[in-house]
């Protein structure tokens, strides 16, 4: 099956710096894709070319299998990392004002109540919270019911609930059987809302795949995690990889029944036992050797 | 006071590293002294005007020419001079010949003593003629420069540096995502700001003439198609000058730079008679020029529009340039 989005060597090239390096990938339709990386990776610049807002030096992006026309505008939704609007215009005529631009278009209302908007739809738009203004700008990127919806880093800035929040608004476009490309720099968040994602750094893709296919590839293990006073000779002595961490002591193990199990022999105490799974910080870490967020 | 020198210096760093406002903020007050010097360097002290009738040239040859402190301003036109004298404007007006005709309002004092230097000086027959009309006073010579000029900020900061503004913060770039065309948007633009200037325009009109008798001898549907061309002109000017600017104070620097020399050379509130040729060649470039001479000729002296056709054809003719240079340079934002 065609995919829905496919870019082949993409490249961009500013006067002193090659943002994107040859980046090539194929999106599904229905899927949430990710493009995960940190600050300065090429994402944001990925994505801008992808929906028609910078120009690329080089490479071909493919919408359906053809080169895109002015169609796709009519077909993909957009929501950007940081975009102001209009001053003294409220939070429903915007969405009016944006409604018309597109030959069909959802009913205001339905957008409203999708995006949890209606406490605010009489405020001037210039005048919300950092959460209220992106679930309005999700908002703009779905009053045309788009088959394809762009989200630029859509949780950055907002506190722990009103991101959880986003999270339920973007399963929910899910649900409804879109297409999402998201990029992120929280790892949480492409866990667990993305079916596939690109790693990026430096504007190259260092990895693709799922996300637990990717951490299953990479890492066979499980962290099991002590307070440093655990630190005995007998923790030291145990066959599997163990390590001193701010955090405390940590244990690399193939199997946590085992591991336990040799603990519990050893009669360390275990009140302060966690069991972490390895992260796509782990694996960006181990990629490039640097964290997400430096 | 650590913080406020942080503060200041950070300020300080803002303002120099903008490379091309900087260079804008220098070079324009250095443009302005030039130009006042070159403008306002004449030591002569005139007292009188004269007009002088001399279609074929030799207006300095009149008997007035060789006194000192008295003004001579040649015509081409002798009903544009004529009418001049009847508004008070020059003192007396001369028309060599076999026997020189000259012009005279009596209601004028200057006239007045002007006509008697001429019976002194000149040794030729003198044939007077007498006309009438009403002194047309600073405020009724002022006020078509004063809405003009003000329909030329609201133009070109109301389009001009919104745009900016717009493209800086993202409000473009949002715009870009969806199917608005930039000739959409552009249009969406003019035709606001054009509405807007011209009500503006018409309620400042309609509160001076509520408290002041100021001269309104055209007709009003005139003058409010020439209002309304000029305002499009301005405005499509400040779109040529946001089409690709980013910078908040480089467009205000451009714009300074369109409006300083405009407000002072485009007669809003000074006459260029007598002005040196290169001054009134330049002010001829101006939108602003053609707006307030036509305004005024409406108000001031009855014209009707086909007597103002010169200033309405240059007017269009620059209104579309500007539009269509604004509309082929516009970019939604920096690639």
């Amino acid at each position: 099956m065609t995919p829905i989005l496919e870019v082949r060597e993409l490249v961009k090239v500013y006067p002193k710096v090659k943002a994107v390096n040859g980046i090539s990938f194929a999106i599904e339709a229905g899927c949430c894709f990710g493009l995960l990386g940190p600050n300065g990776a090429g994402k944001t610049t990925t994505i801008e070319m992808i929906e028609g807002i910078k120009t690329p030096t080089s490479g071909e992006i493919l919408y359906r299998g053809q080169p895109r026309t002015r169609h796709f505008k009519q077909e993909a939704g957009i929501q950007f990392q940081s975009t102001a609007l209009m001053d003294f215009i409220t939070v429903e005529e915007i969405l009016r004002l944006f409604a018309s631009f597109y030959p069909r278009a959802l009913p205001v209302d339905a957008v409203v109540e999708m995006c949890d908007l209606g406490e605010f739809k009489n405020q001037y738009a210039t005048r919300l919270s950092g959460g209220q203004k992106q679930r309005l700008l999700l908002g703009l990127a779905l009053i045309h019911d788009p088959e394809i919806v762009f989200l630029d880093e859509p949780t950055t800035g907002l506190d722990p609930q009103s991101r959880r929040r986003f999270w339920d608004l973007i399963n929910d476009i899910k649900a409804r059987g879109k297409t999402v490309v998201l990029t992120t720099h929280y790892m949480e968040e492409a866990e667990r809302l993305c079916d596939r994602l690109v790693i990026i750094d430096h504007g190259r893709i260092i990895e693709q795949g799922a996300p637990q296919e990717l951490l299953r590839r990479h890492f066979g293990h499980v962290r099991v995690c002590l307070d440093r006073l655990t630190l005995t000779p007998e923790v030291e002595a145990l066959p599997e990889p163990v390590s001193v961490t701010a955090e405390g002591v940590e244990i690399l193990s193939q199997s946590v029944e085992a591991t336990l199990a040799r603990l519990i022999a050893a009669g360390v105490p275990l009140d302060s036992l966690r069991v972490r799974n390895p992260t796509l910080e782990d694996l960006f870490i181990k990629l490039t050797g640097h964290q997400l967020r430096e | 006071m650590k913080k406020f020198l942080i503060l200041l210096r950070a300020r300080n760093a803002e303002f120099y590293r903008d490379r091309a406002s900087l260079t804008w903020n220098l070079l324009l007050p250095l443009m302005l002294v030039v130009g006042f010097v070159f403008a306002f360097s004449d030591p002569r002290q005139d007292l009188f005007k004269v007009g002088v009738y001399a279609p074929a040239g030799g207006a300095d040859r009149t008997a007035l020419a060789q006194l000192k402190h008295i003004q001579i301003v040649p015509f081409d036109n002798l009903d544009k001079a004529i009418s001049r004298v009847q508004h008070h404007q020059i003192d007396l007006l001369v028309a060599e010949g076999d026997a020189v005709r000259y012009w005279v309002n009596e209601t004028s004092g200057k006239g007045y003593f002007v006509e008697r230097l001429l019976r002194q000086e000149e040794k030729r027959a003198l044939v007077k003629e007498v006309v009438q009309g009403r002194e047309v006073r600073y405020l009724d010579w002022v006020m078509p420069g004063i809405i003009s000029m003000n329909m030329m900020f609201g133009a070109l900061f109301g389009v001009g540096y919104v745009i900016v503004r717009y493209r800086k913060n993202g409000v473009l770039k949002r715009l870009q995502a969806t199917p608005v065309t930039p000739l959409q948007f552009i249009c969406a633009q003019v035709l606001s700001r054009l509405s807007i200037l011209l009500i503006i325009a018409v309620i400042i009109y309609a509160g001076c003439a509520l408290f002041l008798d100021f001269l309104m001898l055209g007709s009003r549907l005139t003058l409010l198609l020439v209002a309304a061309l000029g305002g499009l002109c301005m405005i499509a000017l400040g779109l040529l000058v946001a089409s690709r600017t980013e910078s908040e104070e480089l467009a205000s620097g451009l714009l300074n730079f369109a409006t300083w020399p405009m407000m002072f050379l485009s007669e809003v509130w000074f006459s260029l008679d007598g002005a040196h040729p290169v001054l009134k060649w330049l002010a001829e470039l101006f939108p602003l020029t053609h707006l307030v001479t036509a305004a005024r000729a409406i108000m001031v002296d009855g014209a009707t529009l086909s007597e103002v056709m010169h200033h309405v054809t240059v007017l269009g003719g620059m209104t579309l340039l500007f539009l269509t240079l604004g509309a082929l340079l516009f970019r939604w934002g920096k690639d």
